[in-house]
């Protein structure tokens, strides 16, 4: 893979290499997550890979109890409800990821600003074995 | 961006809908054809289809829903305007409402006179899951669905994000659904047209029908705070507080707006268009205001040359009970953080100060996502003409407000109606 795509495709290699990159705009420093091509701020096409600390606070969730079916398939449904959010970086970028470690019947108890650190989930087996983006509580 | 104007003025002078609601028996083009010919029977001077120079139809997936594409030409086609150019617009909810636009800026560009407008969307015949599925593909398939989120996610999500900001609660969510089925209720395209209490009753009825025990719910509340009535969907939105999996259709017709007394005594003058896009969810700074919205919302009340004071009627986004919250606070009928509180004083209701929803919104009146647009135009086209029966405002009602969501706010597009 050459060093200059920016793709989901790298992206995803990485987190099978259980490494969370970003990209970080070389004209302001600001980092991207999901890794960015051209930066949004600077319309900068200088950017560059960069390895993330994977450290965050919860910036808002929910519980799903109506799942998609790749949730449904990965065991999930009404009865066994997940918890899923937006976290922002440590590094400033907010991202979309599965909560793990809290507890899904008491949602009350979950709080907005509450520490993360990122988890690698495997799920599926064989060729289709694949690395999720997760959090659970720092 | 400077102030923006239209080249030439655009005037609405007929509007239909088809009623919103799960029709097994029908697909898109008869919805259509339903909506179509109430709009023709709605231009009170008469005029000939053939007229008609171009169509734009707003459809988020008939591909996906349907298994059927390439819609637009299918419904000129079926409503007897071949081989008359039409194009359909896609912005997930807000294909309507930027279907809208484009017939807009077609007749001001001085390209046409008389453009049709449509929305069309037929949801019902794919079982929930899919259903789920298919709206997830209005949001990021790469970033933010494998993540887990779903639409309800999404707008549930931003409802924590709120809660944990202004100390909204989720009863505050399930008074927007009260007050939008109250509206609903008088409603006669609605698809859920019956008030929280006729629904509770009609189960206590069913309960002891079937000599089960009856339901012991003291008021609207009680029964919409029950886990069984009222099941979570994603915590904190129940089913009470997400819009419909719907079928439905909606259809106006635009003209230059020195035209618009031949075809009709009562046009309304499109006076303001705006539009913004954004990226998903993750990628905003705030996550407690659709910034979509506040640009849309800005760039149609400074083409208008109004204030959101002006407003006397709007119909807005409530795809889910949180999104009315956010979208009165965006289009600044009240200040960041201030519109829960509105919403449990009744300001919001048809009798307060701030009418939203008149129609009962996308949650009871239906969704059936690409129509829903054209369907909110309906409902201001029916207030500023005087013709919306039980739910009529009072008073001289000259300036309305639609205001239609794309997916999170990746889209939004608002536009402004006045009567002269």
């Amino acid at each position: 893979m050459s060093e200059n795509e920016f793709t989901s495709t790298a992206y995803n290699k990485f987190l099978n290499e259980h490494k969370l990159m970003g990209t970080r705009c070389r004209a302001d420093g600001r980092v991207y997550l999901p890794p960015r091509p051209i930066a949004p701020d600077t319309q900068s096409q200088e950017m560059e890979w960069i390895e993330l600390s994977g450290r965050g606070k919860l910036a808002a969730f929910t519980i799903i109890y109506i799942a998609p079916s790749a949730m449904i398939a990965a065991g999930y449904d009404r009865k066994n409800p997940y918890c899923v959010g937006v976290v922002e970086l440590a590094e400033g970028s907010k991202v979309s990821a599965q909560i793990l470690g809290v507890d899904v019947l008491h949602p009350e108890q979950i709080k907005i600003g509450m520490p993360l650190k990122a988890k690698f989930v495997e799920r599926g087996e064989g060729e289709a074995k694949k690395t999720f983006l997760a959090f659970e509580p720092a | 961006m400077a102030n923006r104007k239209l080249g030439r003025g655009v005037a609405i002078v007929g509007a239909g809908m088809s009623k919103f609601g799960a029709f097994p028996d029908k697909t898109t083009r008869d919805l259509f054809v339903d909506a179509f010919r109430e709009m023709r029977a709605s231009v009170d001077k008469g005029f000939d289809p053939k007229a008609i120079e171009a169509i734009y139809i707003g459809n988020y997936s008939s591909d996906l829903f349907e298994g059927q594409g390439h819609t637009a030409p299918l419904m000129a086609s079926w409503v007897g305007l071949a081989p008359r150019p039409a194009t359909r617009v896609e912005d997930a909810c807000a294909s309507s409402g930027v279907a809208l636009r484009q017939g807009i800026l077609a007749i001001a560009s001085g390209l046409y006179d008389i453009v049709l407008v449509g929305g069309i969307e037929k949801m019902s015949s794919l079982p929930t899951e899919k259903v789920t599925d298919t709206l997830a593909t209005a949001g990021d398939t790469l970033y933010e669905i494998p993540a887990g989120f779903t639409f309800p996610g999404f707008y549930a999500a931003m409802a924590t994000a709120y809660m944990a900001r202004y100390g909204a609660t989720p009863e505050t969510f399930m008074r927007v659904g009260l007050k939008n089925h109250e509206n609903g209720a008088l409603n006669d395209k609605a698809q859920f047209g019956q008030r929280i209490a006729d629904i509770m009753a009609a189960r206590k009825a069913s309960a002891a029908k079937k000599n089960q025990p009856i339901p012991a719910w003291n008021d609207e509340m009680e029964f919409l705070r029950d886990d069984r009535a009222n099941p979570i969907i994603a915590w904190p939105m129940r089913l009470f507080d997400c819009s419909p999996i719907s079928d439905g259709a909606a259809a106006l017709l635009l003209v230059r707006d020195d035209l618009a007394r031949s075809f009709t005594d009562k046009p309304l003058y499109i006076i303001g268009t705006g539009q913004a896009s954004d990226g998903g969810l993750s990628d905003r700074s705030e996550l407690t205001t659709v910034p979509a919205a506040r640009l849309a919302g800005q760039q149609a009340y400074e083409m208008a040359g109004v204030k959101p004071s002006d407003i006397q009627v709007a119909e807005v986004h409530d795809c889910f009970t949180i999104a009315e919250i956010f979208a009165t606070e965006d289009l600044g009928f009240f200040a960041p953080g201030q519109g829960w509180k509105a919403a449990e004083e009744g300001k919001t209701a048809r009798t307060g100060a701030r009418p939203i929803n008149t129609s009962g919104g996308l949650k009871s009146k239906g969704h059936p996502v690409g129509a829903s647009g054209v369907g909110q135009v309906i409902e201001i086209w029916k207030q500023l003409c005087g013709v919306a029966g039980a739910r009529q405002l009072p008073g001289n009602i000259n300036l309305g407000l639609t205001h239609n969501v794309g997916g999170t706010g990746q889209t939004c597009v608002v536009h402004i109606f006045e009567r002269r």
